[in-house]
Formats: structure tokens, sequence, C-alpha cells
């Protein structure tokens, strides 16, 4: 797939610059690929294998679909879909969603901060190329006798230690390699933020995008270890008769979920923060006006993060916490939704009375904005206490987390990659496919998502492949608008292609009228190498 | 540059930020080692996360587990004044194909009182079978004021195959019990524990 992208930016490599000593010339092909610490390489890798891993995870949910598209269970075995609903979600949060913000960072921090590179390209390198194989291990599980894992993605203890398959190794070794992947990669971004940034560019000059990323490297730091301390445990459980979570030996299953949701909340803050800082970039460009309340965003981004410590056991309401805690988390989390809303404040205001218009990346952010709120909003009924008692578990849980990872993080990446994409690759993209894609998608995720609410609160349990039948016309009509946004990702898929072969219009360096940034003061395609010397930041 | 608006707030920049590779090594390093640190750090965090889950539920009681070790009885003055019922329920984990019920359901004590209850456990298959029983109080509160000088909870249960037995357990409620607490309910889940605990229970069966 990778190596369909473009050759120029290898040509220009050799021909632009008297290469210094560690940059020899690029070996072309396969190794190019396989060898590379050019940042702009690393980026298209993780972009790259995120949209393959989206496909791969979106024809896990396809099956999920299907087999709901009536009551009763016609298509597969409930292992099998219980295998379905658990690799689909480990693969969309480790595999798509947050590789695809990676490769953004790879791509446009350096670029954004005036730096050469990455502060350590060999372990770039390394961050990307250990990716595959943890999912291939995670993917080839499923080929094994008895399946792959089939606990869902939360992998609660016991249904992971004791009532689970041998695969159970095998998952357990590609969340470490994947665990070992992000934290490279957040080390990375956070040494290179520190100590690369060009003369001038103080920290509150940074755009948001580089401070979104910058906290969500943090976090990153913060958890995965947790995560990798989590698995270990199920492993050790499993295997080698400790019990940390089995009551016969002294231990306690909630704990797991304490441990568990230790990491589990800000990781989802660890997909939504990058998210923020896109839209950030691109309302302003597209309002011609300056982001309203800049350092507001930054405050904002750094109390979600903080706050996102201590609100883990929302998720946990009825495993039978005291009624003190259950108020401390539930004003906790509504707390979150404070900073979360000076951030929609901010956005509506940068385009109040601005000069709007509406390509491309601008309707996707458009979009995010509302139906990432609509999330939002969804997850604040999930917030309190005595209501959550009747969501817990529902397909209300499962509308509120895809509204705001799909709508949500998985928007401001399309939208991302239509904003940059004409400084990556020179050339304007085919607008009619993007035009048709942000249509078909807008149109079906709203089919898919909208009415598990109402399903949800009528009392449909996730994670099952059966449902009363009350429930049918409206899981038919859901999935339909899922395969029509399966389908939908096609036409992506096509314009991608089309601009990694350079068809299109020239554009220029700025390619947006109202795009500021260094990443525009470059020109487009953005060159092999660039700041080699470093800008001055005024 | 384009950022003229942010001219003058350049000059109030604070410290000075740095430039390309090699130049910039040396920082990388340190960086990079304060960071790993911090992985290190939380990885540890998570690991000690399971005894300080221990310490926090044994100080508030919170889970409702009771005590692992045997109370020692001191002569403390009957609280007559008050009667607490104790309701006892007894359950199997699930693949446990033992007989397990409470002899005494349900009794009321005073506080300080010390008591003694049994509970019948059969073992219908025919192979011998290991046993753990675990012990959870609702409200968990309770769990802090419920003192066992004897509980068959406190060591692993052998049983041979076609057995059965009595076993007991004794103890006696702390007059300290809050005074809304006057009601609570004691179950115990048997789990079979012979593949882990075949080694150590030998000694006794014999």
């Amino acid at each position: 797939m990778a190596t369909t992208t473009d050759t120029n930016h290898a040509d220009t490599a050799n021909d632009g610059h008297a290469s210094d000593d560690h940059h020899h010339h690029a070996p072309s092909g396969i190794t190019r690929w396989l060898f590379t610490t050019n940042h702009k390489d690393i980026g298209t890798l993780y972009l790259w294998f995120a949209f393959i891993m989206f496909l791969i995870g979106g024809a896990m949910a396809m099956v999920i679909r299907a087999e709901l598209f009536q009551p009763g269970l016609q298509i597969v075995e409930p292992n099998f879909f219980n295998q379905m609903t658990t690799v689909h979600g480990l693969i969309m949060v480790f595999g798509a969603v947050m590789p695809a913000f990676t490769g953004l960072a790879n791509w446009l921090v350096p670029m954004m901060i005036g730096a050469p590179d990455m502060a350590l390209p060999r372990m770039n390198n390394w961050s990307f190329w250990i990716l595959p194989f943890a999912f291939l291990i995670l993917l080839s599980s499923l080929f094994m006798e008895g399946g792959g894992p089939a606990f869902g993605w939360t992998f609660y203890a016991p249904l992971s230690t004791t009532y689970s398959g041998d695969s159970t190794a095998l998952f357990v070794f590609s969340v470490h390699i994947m665990g070992i992947s992000s934290i490279m990669g957040a080390i990375n971004v956070i040494v290179t933020i520190f100590n690369m940034r060009a003369p001038g560019m103080t920290y509150m000059k940074m755009p948001l995008f580089v401070w979104t990323w910058l906290i969500t490297a943090f976090l990153l730091i913060a958890v995965m270890p947790v995560l990798a301390a989590a698995v270990t445990m199920v492993l050790t459980d499993k295997f080698f008769g400790t019990s940390f979570f089995s009551a016969a030996g002294g231990g306690d299953p909630v704990l797991f979920q304490h441990i568990f949701w230790f990491f589990g909340h800000p990781e989802v803050y660890i997909m939504i923060l990058p998210a923020f800082g896109i839209i950030s970039q691109i309302i302003p460009t597209f309002s011609r006006k300056k982001l309203f309340g800049y350092a507001s965003m930054v405050y904002a981004t750094a109390s979600i993060a903080l706050l996102s410590f201590i609100v883990w056991a929302h998720h946990m309401f009825t495993t039978g916490m005291p009624v003190a805690f259950e108020m401390f988390f539930m004003f906790a989390t509504m707390l979150i939704s404070v900073p979360t809303g000076v951030k929609v404040f901010n956005w509506v205001a940068t385009m109040w009375r601005g000069s709007l218009s509406f390509e491309i990346p601008m309707l996707f952010a458009i979009a995010f904005i509302v139906l990432f709120t609509i999330g939002g909003l969804s997850g604040l009924m999930l917030a309190i206490t005595p209501v959550d008692f009747q969501y817990h578990d529902t397909y209300f849980v499962v509308a509120h987390f895809h509204y705001v990872l799909v709508t949500g993080a998985v928007f401001s990446i399309m939208a991302a990659v239509y904003y940059w994409l004409p400084k990556w690759t020179g050339k304007m993209f085919d607008i009619t496919l993007a035009k048709w894609h942000f249509w078909c998608s807008l149109i079906s995720v709203n089919l898919l998502f909208f009415p598990m609410h109402f399903v949800g609160l009528a009392g449909m349990p996730r994670r099952i492949p059966d449902y009363a039948l009350q429930f049918a016309d409206f899981n038919k009509w859901i999935s339909v608008g899922g395969f029509a946004f399966g389908l939908s990702q096609f036409i992506f898929l096509a314009l991608l292609i089309k601009a990694c072969r350079h068809q299109g219009e020239s554009v220029s360096s700025q390619v947006w009228d109202g795009a500021e940034g260094l990443e525009w003061e470059i020109p487009s395609p953005a060159p092999y190498h660039t700041f080699e010397t470093p800008p001055v930041v005024k | 540059m384009n950022n003229e608006v942010n001219k003058d707030k350049a000059e109030l920049a604070g410290e000075e930020p740095l430039l390309p590779s090699n130049r910039a090594r040396q920082d990388h390093s340190k960086t990079v080692g304060k960071i790993l640190l911090l992985v290190a750090g939380m990885f540890c965090f998570a690991f000690a996360l399971v005894p300080l889950y221990d310490v926090f539920c044994a100080v508030t009681g919170i889970n409702g587990k009771t005590n692992t070790e045997a109370a020692v009885y001191k002569a403390i003055d009957v609280d007559e004044s008050r009667t607490i019922t104790v309701d006892f329920i007894t359950r199997t984990n699930s693949g446990m194909p033992w007989e397990f019920t409470a002899q005494t359901k349900k009794i009321d004590v005073h506080p300080g009182k010390m008591t003694e209850v049994a509970f019948y456990v059969r073992n219908p298959t025919n192979r011998d079978i290991i046993a753990q029983a675990v012990p959870s109080v609702s409200p968990g509160t309770a769990s802090l004021y419920l003192n066992k000088t004897e509980c068959f909870c406190f060591k692993h249960q052998p049983l041979k195959a076609g057995a059965e037995a009595l076993m007991p357990m004794v103890f006696y409620i702390d007059p300290q019990l809050p005074e809304d607490i006057t009601y609570f309910t004691l179950q115990y889940t048997l789990y079979d524990i012979t593949e882990t605990a075949q080694e150590s229970v030998e000694v006794v069966m014999n």
C-alpha cells in the first residue's frame, strides 16, 4: 500500500540538498520505507497503516451489523460475534485512531515548530515498524483453535482470565507491543517539542495542534504503562497461577476494573485531544480570523487532561460503590464539561462574524463540532449516577462513544487529511469525490449511530448477537446506515489513491487562503527535508 | 514570517528554544531519561495499586471483605440493649459441584456475645476437591465490626469424594458497630481451587 505513495519525495531528497553526513541517498523501493528515519515518510506510513486498520476494523463492524440486521442468530456463532466486537474495538482504538494521530504528529509537529525532523528519528522508525507485528499477532489469533479474544476490548477479569482461551497470551503480547510503540511515539513528540522549536517559537506561540499533542503525549506516558501492567496481571493470573483478580486466591475482580479504567479514561482523551487541536487549526483558516481564546484553549486542554485522572470510576457505577464515591465521580465527570464547553464556545466564537467558506476540511470540522457535542451531551447523561444504572451496558453507551470517536476523532482525522493533503502531495485532491465522501459519511453515520440512543434507552444490551423483536426495525436501519458508512469510505480510498498519484491541480504554498503557520510557508509539496536551517519566528 | 502580530510577545519569551539536531542531542538524552523514569514509575504504580487497593478496602471496609485472620476474643461487655440480625447466605462459584448450606440461616445476636454457627458441605462427586470460601458482608462497613475467632474461610477446605462435613464459624460483633446498622448479611462463596492448591493441602488431608 505504502509504496503507492509518491516517489517525488525521494527525488526531492536527492536533488534538493547537498546531503549532510546522516542523510544518505534515499533508498528506493520497499527499503526506503523500511529504513526511513524521515518524519514525513514515517507519518505517511502511520497514516496508511491507520487507514488499512480502519478498513479491517470496519469490516468487523460490518459483520456485527450484518448479524444484527435481523433478530435471531443467522450469520455467525455467538463466540465469533464476541470476537468481532472485541477485535473491532481493539483495532479501532489502537490500530486506527491512535496511529492516525501519531502519523499526523509526525508529519506536522516538526513542520509547525520549525524543526528539521523528529528528535529521535531511529526510534521513530522502530515505533512504527513494530506496530504491524502487533496487529499481525492480534489478527492471527482469530484463526487459532478456540478463536481470538472474545472478552470485549475492556478485557474484564474474570472473562479474560478464568473464561478466556489460550489466545489470550497473544492478545497480551500484542497489547504490550502497541503500548511500547505508543510510548516511543509519545517520547518522540515530547522531546521534539521541548528541544527542537525554532528560535522565537515560544510555548504560547505553538499552534494548538502541537499543544494538544504535547499534552496527549504526557497522557500516553502516564497511562500506557498502566495498561501494560494490567495485561501483565491478566497474563500471570491466567497462565502462572497468580491471583490479582481472582477472589478465590485473595484477589478482587473489581480491582481489575479500577486499574483498567485508570488507564481507560485518560485513553479516551488521548483519542480526542489531538482532534481538538486539528479543529482549532482548521476553523480559524476558513473563518479568516485568529482563533478566539488561544490561551484558554491551552488551559482547557490541560484541565481536561488533569481531570481525566480522577473520573475513572464513572465506568463502574454499577459495581456497588458507596454512595459517597459515586457522588464524587459523578461531579468530577460533570466538571469536565466546563473546559470542553470552553473549547466548543471558542470554536463557535471564532466562526462568529468570520468570513466563512466551506471547503471540505471546514465541512468536516463543523460536522465535528456539532456531532462531537451530541456525543458530549450523551456523555453528561451517562455521568449522572442514578440514570447510569439504566444506561449501563446498553446501546446508549455504544451510541455515546461512537459519536465521540467516529464523528469526533475519526471525522477530525479526515478533516486533517483533507486540510494538509495538498501540502503533502502538492496537488489539490479531487473535490467532487471529497464532497461525495463527506455527505455520504455524514448522512450514513447519523443513520448508523443516532437510533442507537433510542434502542439503548429502551433497554437493548450491547455485545449481544441477538435482540428482542421490538428492536428489529431500528436495528435494520442502523445496519443500513452501517453498510452505507462502510461503503462511503471507499470513496475516501479512491480519493487518497488519486492524491498519492499526484493527480490534480498544483497548489500554492499557502494552499488555503486563510491558512497561517510555518507549514504553509514551505513549498507544496513539502520538500523531503524542511527547516534544516531553523526559521526565525517573530 | 507571518506572525507579525506576535512580534512584541516574542521579546517577552522566557527561555530560548533550540535548535536542530546535533547541538541538541545531549538535551535529548536528558529529556528521554526523565520520561523513561516516568514510564517505569507508572508501570510500578499500577502494581502498587494492588496492595494499596487492599489497604484502602481494609481501612474503609467498603468492599465487605472480612479479616482473613482469626480475631482474638477480648472479654468485653455484651451490649444487651441492641440486637443485630445476621443473615447467612451461601453460594458456590460456577463449576463448583459441592452442596453448601448454612445450618443457621438467620440469627439475632447482641454485640459482644460469642456466637457459633455451622455450615454444611458435601462433595457429591467421585473426586477429591479442595475449596476456598470467600466471605462478603453487606453493607460493607459492617465487615469492620465483624470479628471471627474461628472460620472455615481462613483455610483451604479439602473434602474427599462423597464426604460431608460441618464447618464451624465463631464470631462476635464489636459493640462499636454503628447505630444505623441493625441487620447485615454475610455471604460465603465456595470456589474450587483443587488445581492451584493441590500441593499445599496434601499435608492436611493425610
